[in-house]
């Protein structure tokens, strides 16, 4: 997407280079040129000169992340989040290219809106790649042009924030999902089960005396939809935040009847649970909430044994009147871009232990899969030049009030966490470096 | 002024407020109601002369909010309601910019019921006056709860060792679940009865030592204390309830309140529906506590009231 990387070389030399996809975990030099990854090579082997050198000796040198699940807010919501500053959190974040969501104002329906939010106008400084809406306006009944929304750039279709409910219409997704190749994301609840709650239904929620979502409100629709999937040769189904165990189940179900279903999990339902959900704190109040701790638990295996695809962070930015009120009455979601990986080393690697590899595995090829975006999440000679440069024993403290996002709804201010990034390279430029 | 633009809103709530009885220890109840046994409404002592009370509330009531307000009045104090409706409430003003308003007219205490869980917990982490949970979603009523107990403990020597019986829409009280909390620390013997829309199995989970039991038989026979509660029809969200079934299972008549103790007492925060949760020869026959327990709340709001403003003599 960046054209600005003309005649631009950078190295990066002295890393440790992770790049699951193709297989590569050892010390190299990396030279990117004109936007492109132009050699990988053993350490001090590159004798192309550069324009730019980046001493990257005791970091991990990886391809850049991608975000399957990001809020950015645009058009309509800028009070949020804008895509200037969405983009700045994500490069903060060690993103180099993110998804956005299309419940936007209006919703993002239509290949006009899709060919608006990619304009250099909007200010991005990492790779944007729009998911549209799955449906008119997001209403679950009228399918949009997916074929149309393809051509403009749109890499999948949702209804996120709320599910394709009727199976009649996700029926018909699913069969111009297979047509096209194209995949459907799924916000995999059934909203009849879940009016008016807040969170997980659990002891804390009775004790809250908040009332609470089941945990087969979501595996009640992925296992309907991975069915429907499996019932149109091609048809794509991707199940956004996963966060239960028996929806795991029913993901893993799909993948071994060789259904083309794929899924992702959230650092937040990763690392908290319902009991973490304190003093009304509306920074714990997300959707699909915080699960219960077996829940957490069937994430961490799902996690490392491959049936999760991505890390997505589902941030959610959100203003301090939407999120500073009664808890029931606030927004659901939290921020999440600058905290994934300090989160997915201190918890999946640190603690789980989890490789780094995987990990990098999960933020990088496996997302780069899911909505196929080819020549990224590798540093395959001739991939795109974006890569993320991070210090996997770095001890740091998040401080929510110099996130670049424009709001600081999270629950992990003030955490100690270890793993940060270091830079973030999009096109061959560095788009984000820490001081 | 107190910084809305603060994302991460500061926990910890001003000295003296009492937002739920699950974080207050036995101790601090128990000097409570010593402290209750002291106040007598007909006798007034100023101890709270020129403290202004502001009562807030967002919800219908009517025993808890004149109870607060003649007990904020006998100990000298003045009192100013605040209804949702009729206010900025319906303008559309959140709850904090009305919690800012009332502290900078000079309320010295404010005291909240609403209709969200957790609604004074965010009032009292972000103003410097004590708030007083006058009932909050489905979350607690602390207040009813001290007069309950209050009132159990002017029939029975301790609340030790009590068989008490909660029967009714238990998932959607806060009544249930503020008395839970206080009769457990006290070492009561408390059984859950109520059809399973009503009584989920979680509710075990509130305190140790819970039982649940889907015959009201069960639940009453050999009971110190029968405490009946209201279905609450506004807060089913949708939920479907056969009345007639719940009645012919659940409804306290003179038959099923016979196989408690001789000396059981009969308790029911109010409002009753009489033919609904009770019959209307239970609601006023010897045992029952119904009027007792409204007027108990007096005393023991002054308790509450006193000791929040640093006042308990």
């Amino acid at each position: 997407m960046k054209q600005s990387s003309q005649s631009h070389s950078l190295l990066i030399h002295g890393g440790r280079v992770i790049d699951p996809a193709a297989k590569v975990d050892a010390l190299m030099d990396v030279l990117v040129r004109d936007g492109q990854v132009a050699e990988v090579a053993l350490p001090n082997k590159i004798r192309a000169g550069a324009d730019e050198k980046l001493d990257a000796r005791g970091l991990i040198v990886a391809p850049g992340f991608i975000d399957l699940h990001v809020h950015l807010r645009e058009p309509g919501q800028g009070y949020k989040e804008t895509i200037a500053s969405g983009t700045a959190a994500a490069a903060a974040g060690g993103f180099t290219s993110v998804c956005c969501m299309p419940n936007t104002t209006p919703v993002l329906d239509s290949p006009e809106w899709v060919t608006w939010l990619r304009q250099p106008q909007r200010g991005a400084i990492v790779n944007v790649f729009p998911i549209a809406a799955a449906t008119q306006a997001g209403k679950g009944a009228v399918l949009t042009d997916f074929r149309a929304l393809q051509r403009t750039g749109a890499v999948a279709v949702s209804d996120d924030g709320k599910p394709i409910l009727s199976e009649t219409t996700m029926r018909e997704a699913m069969r111009a999902s297979a047509e096209i190749n194209f995949p459907v994301v799924q916000h995999a609840e059934d909203t009849r089960l879940t009016q008016g709650c807040s969170m997980n239904e659990s002891p804390t929620s009775f004790r809250l005396g908040l009332r609470g979502m089941t945990d087969l409100a979501e595996a009640a629709i992925v296992d309907r939809d991975v069915q429907l999937a499996q019932q149109f040769n091609g048809a794509r189904l991707h199940v956004a935040h996963v966060s239960t165990a028996e929806a795991l189940k029913a993901v893993r179900r799909g993948k071994h009847n060789r259904a083309r279903v794929t899924c992702e999990v959230t650092p937040h339902h990763f690392t908290l649970t319902d009991a973490d959900v304190r003093d009304y704190d509306t920074n714990f109040k997300m959707n699909p909430p915080l699960r219960s701790a077996s829940d957490r638990e069937a994430m961490l295996a799902a996690l490392a044994d491959g049936t999760v695809d991505a890390i997505a962070t589902d941030h959610a930015p959100h203003a301090p009147h939407e999120k500073i009120i009664e808890f029931e009455r606030a927004m659901f979601g939290i921020t999440g871009l600058e905290t994934a990986l300090g989160l997915a080393i201190t918890v999946l690697h640190l603690r789980q232990k989890i490789s780094l590899a995987r990990i990098v595995e999960l933020f990088t090829a496996g997302p780069a899969r899911v909505v196929d975006l080819r020549g990224r999440g590798t540093l395959m000679r001739g991939s795109h030049g974006d890569l993320t440069i991070f210090d996997p024993k770095k001890r740091w403290t998040f401080d929510a009030s110099k996130s670049k996002s424009k709001s600081h709804n999270t629950p992990f201010d003030g955490w100690a966490l270890t793993g940060k990034v270091v830079a973030t390279v999009v096109g061959g430029r560095v788009v984000y470096r820490t001081g | 002024m107190p910084s809305a633009g603060r994302q991460v809103a500061s926990r910890g709530s001003a000295r003296g407020s009492l937002l739920g009885i699950e974080g207050v220890s036995t101790a601090e109840i128990a000097k409570l109601l010593q402290l209750a046994r002291k106040m007598n409404p007909q006798r007034p002592r100023p101890l709270l002369r020129g403290k202004r009370v502001l009562l807030l509330f967002y919800e219908a009531s009517t025993r808890t909010r004149v109870s607060f307000e003649i007990a904020a009045k006998a100990l000298g104090a003045t009192t100013t309601l605040v209804l949702s409706s009729g206010s900025s409430i319906e303008k559309g003003e959140s709850l904090l910019d009305t919690a800012y308003t009332l502290r900078a007219v000079g309320a010295d205490l404010m005291v909240v019921r609403h209709p969200n869980a957790g609604a004074p917990h965010l009032m009292a982490a972000h103003v410097d006056i004590p708030v007083i949970n006058a009932g909050d979603g489905m979350h607690e009523h602390p207040t009813q709860a001290l007069l309950d107990a209050y009132t159990i403990l002017r029939h029975k020597r301790k609340l030790e060792g009590l068989q008490v019986a909660i029967i009714g829409d238990i998932y959607h009280s806060r009544v249930a679940r503020s008395a839970i909390h206080l009769l457990s620390k006290f070492g009561a013997k408390v059984v859950l009865c109520g059809p399973q829309e009503l009584l989920p199995e979680l509710a075990t989970t509130l305190a140790p030592g819970l039982r649940i039991t889907r015959s009201c038989e069960d639940a009453v026979r050999g009971a110190d204390v029968v405490m009946v509660l209201r279905v609450q029809r506004e807060r089913l969200a949708g939920l479907k309830v056969n009345l007639q079934d719940y009645i012919s299972r659940y409804q306290m008549t003179m038959t099923r309140l016979r196989l408690a103790k001789n000396d059981a007492l009969l308790m029911h925060p109010g409002p009753i529906i009489r033919g609904l949760e009770l019959t209307w020869d239970v609601a006023d026959c010897p045992q029952s506590a119904i009027v007792e327990e409204v007027r108990n709340g007096v005393p023991v709001r002054m308790a509450v009231l006193a000791r929040a403003l640093g006042k308990a003599k």
